[in-house]
């Protein structure tokens, strides 16, 4: 449901002060202790955070894609493990269900995905299959009404915190593609589920990955989204392309803070006898940065629009996507440049940022990824027209 | 018991206020309006007494031009039940809006008003005890702590000494100081369901209020900039410089 302007003007407002005067006088100590207060995640629910994206009528706010974007941009403005708390319940670790779920399934596990009280994450990539996600090797063997998992997966964000995970499988052995892959929703505490210890990380501390090892894990029939095998990487692929828009809202919020970080340098330090901000090189650093956060803040506006109009956005969530993180690491490079020896120094906060922001080109599909998405979308529609 | 808890919409206290060139005020075109943060705390002081059970019903009250209903909405938000707003473009004065405050209190019969020990755009701290004094009732100024009690609050007041804790017979007028409470962040769903709560509209006309300034603003200027600081070398030169160049001694 679309919000009146008024309403969503108070939320944005709402989400925007709670950056400010709670999130971001934060970051150090969660950088540095690599743990959020645990009166973090229960604000953040109490606020209707972890439910941006879920339907009302499942217990959520039901936010349009036009409208997620917005406090997504918001909460890029602090450190990205704030947002990744409620990131998976609002993209990857609900959509499947959102998306293809049956109703027993929405109603068994949104209302709770809504409120905060459980967590989901979103297992898709294994030791041997990243970018060839396709390529799975996680089995789920028929067992009498249900199915029995084993497989490792890799790298699963808030997999520590997770009561469901949607878990990609290979239903079809016989079928090596896509189409032999299923998803389900499996119970985090199901015997023969192991975590990995948590990756030590480049960035964005606070924030935890680790390794979900499934070994003979039994789940019942009704645990297969949408009821239908063979559907699952299409599931996926679903998820991420609204996944996409998300994290590149994100991308556009923490640029236009490593902006303000950097005029606020610019306008205090003095080199021979000179604020920074006067000399035109460091001008053209600053406008190249403020240009490029206006192109992507534009582009992901336009194609959250377009994705609630119904078009299919596979194209234009990927060049979001990709051109959103890449330009914040532009954005952030510049930010360190500005500051000179400080943006080396951990007491200054783009240091922070400049580590935090080289996830987004990574996850939820790669820079060249996204790239390869692009083409085969342009030379499809080429074809088809020709 | 009822909370009644009037609110101002004022210049937000992130931004930086800027005098108008003509020098008749300050400029507020395009200036981002807030709730003044000391009725932020007298709602949220009224809702946890709402929510311990010592209070039923807590009302909103602004006196301000049409977009003083978006701050009314926020009080609801936060937890307020309904709002009164009286519906007034231009300056008013402590003196009006108390006025105007002891008419809606005598139709509205709260047992306790909260309000803001001052807002933060012209910084009176003259509302809260002008009502009282309207009303004759009992007033405790700068809470830091207000317990209901049968029939009496205690609070504890914020004072140049240190604190002080008084006793005082309901009804009774309190005004908030910063470290009464933290107030909370509206959640979406609560702003979602503030919509549909009431706000009844009126005029000072309707209160019998005349809401014409008594004061005449004659200019509006910027502070003086601080001047940088000098070290001085011993007491005597301190004490001399005191005398003589800032004359406060
Ligand atoms: C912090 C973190 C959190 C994560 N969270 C999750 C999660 O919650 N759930 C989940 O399922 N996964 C998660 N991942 C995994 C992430 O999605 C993958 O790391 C990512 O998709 C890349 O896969 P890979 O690491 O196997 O790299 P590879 O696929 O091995 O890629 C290595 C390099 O090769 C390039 N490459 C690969 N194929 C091609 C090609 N065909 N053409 C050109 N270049 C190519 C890639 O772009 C990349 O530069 C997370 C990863 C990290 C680091
Ligand atoms: C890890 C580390 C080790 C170091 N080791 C040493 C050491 O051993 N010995 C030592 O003496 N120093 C050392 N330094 C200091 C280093 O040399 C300085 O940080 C560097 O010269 C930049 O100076 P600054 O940090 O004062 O930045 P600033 O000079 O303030 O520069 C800030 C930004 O403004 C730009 N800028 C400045 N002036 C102009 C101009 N006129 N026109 C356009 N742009 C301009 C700069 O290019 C930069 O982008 C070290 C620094 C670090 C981070």
């Amino acid at each position: 449901m679309a919000l009146d302007p008024e309403t969503l003007g108070q939320f944005i407002d709402t989400v925007r002060r709670y950056v400010r005067e709670r999130l971001i006088p934060l970051e150090e100590q969660i950088s540095r202790d690599d743990a959020i207060p645990e009166e973090i995640p229960a604000e953040m629910a109490e606020m209707g955070l972890y439910g941006l994206s879920i339907p009302e009528e499942y217990g959520g706010i039901g936010l349009t894609m036009a409208e997620e974007v917005l406090i997504g941009a918001e909460l890029g403005h602090t450190a990205p493990a704030f947002r990744s708390l409620i990131g998976t319940n609002v993209g990857i670790g609900s959509q499947g269900i959102v998306i293809d779920g049956t109703e027993e399934q929405k109603r068994e596990y949104l209302p709770r995905l809504a409120s905060g009280e459980l967590v989901g994450s979103f297992c898709l990539t294994e030791p041997d299959s990243g970018s060839d996600a396709a390529s799975l090797k996680t089995s789920a063997r028929r067992d009498g009404n249900g199915y029995v998992l084993n497989g490792t997966k890799r790298y699963i964000t808030n997999s520590t915190r997770a009561g469901v995970f949607t878990v990609m499988a290979r239903t079809d052995l016989d079928n090596k593609g896509a189409g032999g892959i299923s998803a389900f929703l499996v119970d985090a505490k199901s015997d023969g589920i192991a975590l990995g210890r948590p990756y030590k990380k480049m960035g964005q501390q606070g924030t935890h990955v680790a390794d979900v090892i499934f070994e003979d894990v039994k789940v019942p029939a009704d645990a297969l989204i949408g009821g239908v095998e063979g559907q699952g990487f299409k599931t996926a692929m679903k998820v991420l392309d609204r996944g996409r828009l998300h994290l590149a809202s994100v991308c556009v919020g923490m640029a236009d803070r490593l902006i303000d970080e950097s005029l606020a340098f610019a306008t205090e330090r003095k080199q021979f006898d000179t604020v920074l901000a006067e000399f035109q090189l460091i001008q053209a650093m600053l406008a190249d940065s403020r240009t490029e956060q206006y192109a992507a803040d534009t582009m992901v506006r336009d194609a959250a629009a377009k994705y609630d109009a119904g078009e299919n956005t596979a194209m234009v969530a990927a060049c979001a996507k990709y051109y959103a993180s890449e330009m914040a690491g532009r954005v952030a490079d510049r930010a360190v440049q500005i500051h000179g020896g400080a943006g080396y120094i951990s007491d200054y906060a783009v240091e922070r940022f400049y580590r935090d922001v080289r996830l987004f080109r990574i996850y939820e599909g790669t820079s060249q990824i996204q790239q390869i998405v692009i083409a085969r979308n342009m030379l499809r529609t080429w074809k088809e027209a020709h | 018991m009822k909370v009644l808890v009037p609110v101002k919409r004022v210049i937000d206290y992130n931004v930086k206020v800027r005098v108008k060139a003509d020098q008749t005020g300050v400029e507020l075109a395009n200036v981002k309006m807030s709730m003044n943060p000391f009725d932020e705390i007298a709602i949220e002081e009224a809702i946890r007494m709402k929510e311990a059970g010592k209070a039923e019903e807590v009302i909103a009250v602004s006196i301000g031009p049409q977009q003083a209903q978006e701050t009314i909405r926020t009080a609801l938000a936060m937890g307020a039940d309904r709002g009164v707003h009286v519906l007034h473009d231009g300056v008013v004065e402590p003196l009006a809006v108390a006025k105007m405050l002891k008419a809606i209190v005598e139709k509205e019969g709260p047992t306790v008003v909260i309000l803001g020990k001052q807002a933060i755009d012209d910084d009176c701290n003259q509302t809260g005890q002008m009502l009282s004094a309207l009303l004759g009732w009992s007033q405790a100024t700068f809470a830091s702590k207000i317990e209901v009690g049968d029939g009496e609050l205690t609070v504890t007041r914020e004072v140049d000494a240190g604190l002080e804790t008084i006793k005082v017979k309901t009804p009774a007028i309190v005004t908030t100081d910063l470290r009464l409470n933290e107030p909370r962040y509206a959640s979406l769903p609560n702003i979602m369901k503030a919509k549909k709560k009431p706000i009844e509209a009126m005029s000072p006309a309707d209160l019998g209020v005349d809401p014409t300034p008594r004061l005449a603003t004659l200019k509006v200027v910027e502070p003086a900039k601080r001047a940088g600081g000098v070290k001085v070398a011993d007491v005597a030169e301190l004490v001399s410089k005191l005398k003589n160049e800032a004359k406060v001694i």
